[in-house]
């Protein structure tokens, strides 16, 4: 059944600042780099910061999860006259395209005009998202976790893999490969952290840390600010950029999944997988397209399985067969063709967390809106449909799909 | 593709492991501290639920039961690591979920010992193996079960 806000918003407005090694962006704050995000997001937009009258989180509204965004301190900072929507979509990073379908909401609604969404990023050594699981007090439910020394995400999402190894055959191979792929795609991008191309011997010799998954695998620990702006598609028509149009967009998950690695219950298949099936689904019955109506699809990639099991669970590939499926070259982008490889849909034109910059998620949505605009860097020819995923985490995990215009 | 050679696992030092219960969790921790392993089933449809919580997601009842279960399990899955999270320093241990003998789809999160970390597989099966922790808890962990 078609989804009844489908092709009703679109995103107007892309801004970022540079990103940044972790912890590299003091002396700024997370307001000034938020406020930057916003107000280049708001100039892309061709509207005014005091425009804005809608917030549309994810993350809890956390900059990572210690340090909160507060929609009365950005109201105060960028002067905005009055705000009528202000809502988070819960749980992490899994909610990141989500959060563009609760804006949706508020603007269909018509609580709201322009709803941004908003992530800005700071790791300093006492707010280092990679250790958060450790470092914090165990409680009643985590107990039952932590004093195993699971404590690091990549932990978690090794235990993942392995089972996914084990049920299928799935090689370390298929993982160096995903991130390969999309470091290829980094070596035009001025902001990108990490350009050089990543040879099969470099990968190999990159240290394990979490046995099966080598630090290659883990992504990057950045810095930095980005916001979207998402209105009506009659206020659309007047902003300054071609609209990507919101064309379906699912948050959620099911119970199998449910806490995921945060406890680890899940059963086969769930357990090996990105918890995305269900989400995959509802994104695909809202819009009566599948994996193969795909242009580019912008998969969440803290760790290089995850992608593996995310296109499993979106049907790039039958379940079982994403090891096969990445071998096979289709992830990569081909820029004489501005196509994909193999009749392999590009993945991660941008480079993703693992390459690119980690904003949880948010420059997966920014390359989303370029790809369907025509103006990314490393441009799909004649992109119409892009895919954006969130997560994979406790639920609710999250995709979004972008039309062009 | 692993050419490294771990050695032996080694669970992690209890004297730096801590846990905090509440009024659901504590049967379960009350036991281990007598060396009884035990999983949360709810005492009116006989489900297993880890970790226990104050409904049964199957029947909604508050009713909980405590079994003793024979302390055996089986590797679902497992990492092998090699630094300890509390200091940094080389470590080498092997966190592993355990399918629990005796309570259907309850799993134990907790390290193996008495193995080399490279023989370590899914399907392994374990018995628990208690290791004292802070405030005098005891943690459920596991050693290769050479009976099975």
């Amino acid at each position: 059944m078609a989804w009844s806000n489908q092709d009703k918003c679109a995103i107007v407005g892309i801004g970022a600042t540079d990103y940044y090694v972790r912890g590299k962006s003091w002396p700024r704050t997370i307001n000034d780099m938020a406020g930057e995000a916003i107000m280049n997001a708001c100039a892309d937009a061709g509207i005014s910061v005091r425009d804005i009258d809608g917030f549309s989180y994810y993350s809890t509204a956390g900059a990572g999860y210690l340090d909160k965004f507060d929609t009365a301190s950005l109201m105060e900072t960028l002067g905005m006259p009055h705000v009528s929507f202000s809502a988070t979509l819960t749980s992490g990073g899994g909610g990141c395209p989500g959060a563009i379908g609760l804006a949706t909401a508020g603007l269909v609604n018509e609580d709201c005009k322009y709803a941004v969404t908003v992530m800005s990023l700071q790791q300093l050594p006492q707010h280092r998202l990679g250790v958060v699981f450790g470092a914090a007090a165990p409680s009643a439910e985590n107990s039952f976790l932590q004093p195993s020394g699971l404590v690091g995400p990549g932990h978690l999402m090794s235990v993942l893999a392995r089972r996914h190894m084990h049920l299928y055959g799935t090689t370390q191979d298929a993982f160096g490969e995903v991130v390969m792929a999309t470091r290829a795609n980094t070596h035009n991008r001025p902001k990108a952290v990490r350009k050089a191309p990543l040879t099969k011997e470099e990968y190999d010799a990159s240290v394990m840390l979490a046995d099966p998954l080598r630090r290659l695998d883990y992504c990057l620990e950045t810095d930095g600010a980005v916001a979207v702006i998402t209105t009506t598609m009659d206020r659309a028509k007047d902003c300054r950029q071609k609209p990507a149009v919101v064309h379906a967009c699912a948050h959620g998950g099911q119970r199998e999944w449910g806490r995921a690695f945060a406890w680890m219950g899940m059963p086969d298949p769930y357990f090996a997988s990105s918890g995305h099936k269900f989400t995959a689904d509802r994104v695909w019955d809202q819009s009566g397209l599948s994996a193969k109506d795909m242009d580019v699809a912008l998969i969440y990639d803290h760790f290089s399985p995850m992608v593996l099991m995310q296109l499993e669970d979106y049907g790039f590939c039958e379940k079982g067969e994403g090891n096969d499926y990445v071998l096979s070259g289709k992830l990569r982008y081909d820029p004489e063709t501005g196509k994909g490889v193999n009749g392999g849909t590009p993945v991660n034109t941008h480079g993703g967390n693992l390459n690119e910059a980690y904003i949880i998620g948010m420059t997966h949505i920014v390359e989303g809106v370029e790809q369907v605009r025509g103006t990314a860097i490393n441009q799909v020819k004649d992109a119409e449909f892009a895919l954006v995923s969130g997560g994979p985490a406790s639920l609710p995990v999250s995709s979004l799909i972008l039309r062009s215009a | 593709m692993t050419q490294t050679k771990y050695g032996p696992a080694r669970a992690l030092p209890g004297e730096q492991i801590a846990i905090t219960t509440n009024p659901d969790t504590e049967p379960f921790w009350l036991a281990a501290k007598e060396h009884r392993l035990t999983a949360c089933q709810c005492a009116n449809c006989g489900h297993f639920r880890m970790p226990p919580t104050a409904y049964c997601p199957i029947c909604s009842s508050r009713d909980k039961a405590w079994p003793d279960l024979p302390g055996t399990g089986t590797i679902f899955s497992y990492v092998v690591c090699n630094k300890n999270p509390k200091t940094g320093e080389d470590y080498i241990y092997v966190p592993v979920v355990v399918d629990i003998d005796g309570a259907p789809g309850a799993r134990l999160n907790a390290n193996i010992s008495g193995v080399d970390a490279d023989d370590v597989h899914i399907g392994m099966k374990v018995r628990v193996d208690w290791t004292e922790i802070k405030d005098g808890w005891v943690l459920p962990n596991f050693i290769r079960d050479d009976a099975a």
